[in-house]
């Protein structure tokens, strides 16, 4: 049984990490596609499988199309799911995602964030799982490998809860997070068990009871049902919050619920990020604030459902907000994550500049000093207003010109 | 915080080498972060592995840009590769070739060391796999790492006979470049 995986603090690559908090919630059915683009996780739990570590049904499929919808019949039949997959494995997953969280089924899946072809790239952004928020799946990011771990056995607690019974997306960064070897607490298999109580489904497919999932509707109920998710959806807040604060009485960590916030009470300017790069945002804002620089930084923990009136309140002292989005919505000259941040301050009282920097696309690293120039941009808007609401950071312009 | 870059070409070792002196060093009581540069594998292509060693929790997520220390695994590299690139001046670049630190064509303030590790492999593991023996150097020239922590992940890592080789010539480096 699980018992064979080694808990406690070690080093040891992200995707090992994922797979082994997985294997700590004792899933039932894990499906695949084993494929590029693909990552370690889901070779990892197959090895734990195959070596009897742990209990799960492995099943190998065609597709990630496939690995999703297999996932669809075990959950309506009260199993507990998980699978993992990426950019165009996403992608692929596309109408299957829409149809798990319109079922209501409680999968839990990680998203290892890669650009979207083409051109071909199998590196870090995050435009694959940005391009899925409106499918219905919660949505979580996450910073570092501890947060990773620990977020992954949250979102079961937060799926599973009869008041939301949505499924949830854990998204790390590809590369920087799957691949980094970093010291982690495995989790210890009996206090997840006492953190995460076993899936007690809402509804579930039974030969002896028949009823139907994902039935046909009208337009005389269609409308209602996507209410209904939505309604799940505002419910999940509360959970998500409750399962951050349980996770930490039981644990002794804690990330934030659905944002973080970081030396912003009397910041004039807030950096917002999410995923990894709210680590380097740490060591600026640190670096920046010894040289008496007015910053500080809102990591966005939660983006579906999207923390509106969080980002509110803790924006509406600031002077500059500066939002770093590692996915471009084309067509709007701005990523994801600024288009809503606008959106949420429209219509409350705050006027604060919003502007927007799409930045690491396709892996290109992101140093510190592009982070400090941005800045340095943020204190000219303070200064003269804004000119250029959205730009493209460290462009090869003599390459696009 | 010491930041730590490994040139090497693929099918040496480099990344392994990066992880193991993760694992090392979390053993020596540090907070450590090691990743790839991330390129597509190719055997004999240029890669590159990174390292943090910190006594505080690593954050940073970006490349190294001006690392305390390079160890360079093939030496052949340094014609096509900038290997001494952001190297701090008071740092230190270790490199695998036969030759003394003077006859080596790099451009750096910091300092050269030079340590035959191929032979070492050959001699004592029997492959010219050169990572861990490198990962010796490193801890006797650099003073970040303990010997013993670094042969204990190799042992980890390769377990049976490999394993206790790889320790062995771990010990060899660390021995030849700390000096009698």
């Amino acid at each position: 049984m699980s018992g064979k995986l080694k808990s406690g603090r070690q080093v040891v690559e992200g995707s090992y990490a994922v797979a082994h908090a997985v294997a700590m919630c004792r899933p039932d059915v894990i499906s695949a596609y084993p494929i590029t683009p693909q990552t370690h996780v889901v070779e990892d739990l197959s090895q734990f499988v195959a070596d009897g570590a742990i209990n799960s049904r492995y099943i190998n499929v065609e597709s990630e199309f496939s690995a999703l919808s297999a996932l669809v019949g075990a959950s309506a039949s009260g199993a507990r799911t998980y699978s993992a997959t990426t950019s165009q494995g996403l992608a692929l997953m596309h109408e299957v995602l829409f149809n798990v969280a319109g079922m209501r089924l409680p999968a839990v899946m990680t998203i290892v964030n890669r650009s979207m072809s083409a051109p071909i790239n199998i590196w870090n952004d995050h435009q694959d799982s940005m391009a899925e928020r409106d499918s219905g799946w919660i949505q979580l990011y996450v910073e570092d490998v501890q947060e990773l771990v620990d977020t992954t056995v949250q979102a079961y607690l937060i799926a599973e809860d009869p008041e939301v019974s949505l499924p949830v997306m854990v998204c790390m960064d590809g590369f920087i997070l799957s691949h980094v070897f970093e010291p982690v607490d495995l989790l210890d298999q009996k206090a997840v068990d006492e953190y995460l109580p076993p899936f007690e489904p809402v509804s579930v497919l039974d030969p002896d009871n028949p009823k139907s999932f994902g039935m046909f509707v009208d337009p005389e109920y269609y409308m209602d049902f996507r209410y209904l998710v939505e309604q799940a959806m505002e419910r999940s807040r509360s959970k998500i919050q409750d399962a951050a604060r349980s996770f930490e009485s039981a644990f002794g960590r804690y990330y934030g619920d659905l944002i973080d916030t970081y030396h912003t009470d009397d910041a004039e300017i807030i950096l917002v990020a999410v995923g990894s790069l709210v680590g380097t945002l740490r060591d600026v804002v640190d670096d920046l604030r010894s040289k008496g620089a007015s910053v500080g930084l809102l990591k966005i923990r939660a983006f579906r459902p999207f923390p509106a009136d969080a980002i509110a309140e803790v924006t509406s002292g600031a002077k500059v907000v500066c939002v770093l989005d590692k996915n471009i919505s084309l067509g709007t000259g701005e990523g994801a994550v600024c288009t809503e941040i606008k959106a949420a301050l429209y219509n409350s009282d705050i006027r604060v500049p919003v502007i927007g920097f799409v930045i690491g696309l396709g892996g290109r690293d992101i140093p510190v000093s592009t982070v400090q120039r941005i800045v340095g941009k943020a204190e000219d808007v303070i200064k003269h207003g804004i000119k250029v609401e959205s730009e493209f950071v460290d462009l090869k312009h003599s390459l696009v010109s | 915080m010491k930041e730590i870059r490994i040139h090497g070409r693929g099918g040496q070792g480099s990344v392994t080498a990066a992880e193991l002196l993760a694992i090392a060093a979390f053993e020596d009581g540090m907070y450590s972060q090691a990743f790839p540069s991330f390129g597509v594998e190719r055997r004999g292509a240029p890669v590159m592995a990174f390292v943090r060693l910190s006594d505080k929790t690593i954050r940073l997520r970006s490349q190294v840009y001006e690392p305390d220390y390079v160890i360079v695994q093939d030496a052949t590299l340094i014609e096509a590769v900038d290997v001494a690139r952001g190297l701090k001046a008071d740092g230190m670049i270790i490199i695998n070739t036969e030759h003394n630190p003077e006859d080596l064509p790099l451009k750096t303030k910091a300092a050269v060391r030079t340590i035959d590790a191929t032979r070492i492999a050959l001699d004592i593991i029997g492959k010219p796999i050169m990572n861990t023996v490198m990962l010796g150097a490193f801890a006797g020239a650099s003073g970040e790492v303990t010997a013993e922590s670094i042969k204990n992940a190799v042992r980890d890592r390769f377990p049976g006979k490999v394993g206790e080789k790889n320790a062995d010539a771990v010990q060899s480096a660390y021995d030849m470049v700390v000096g009698p």
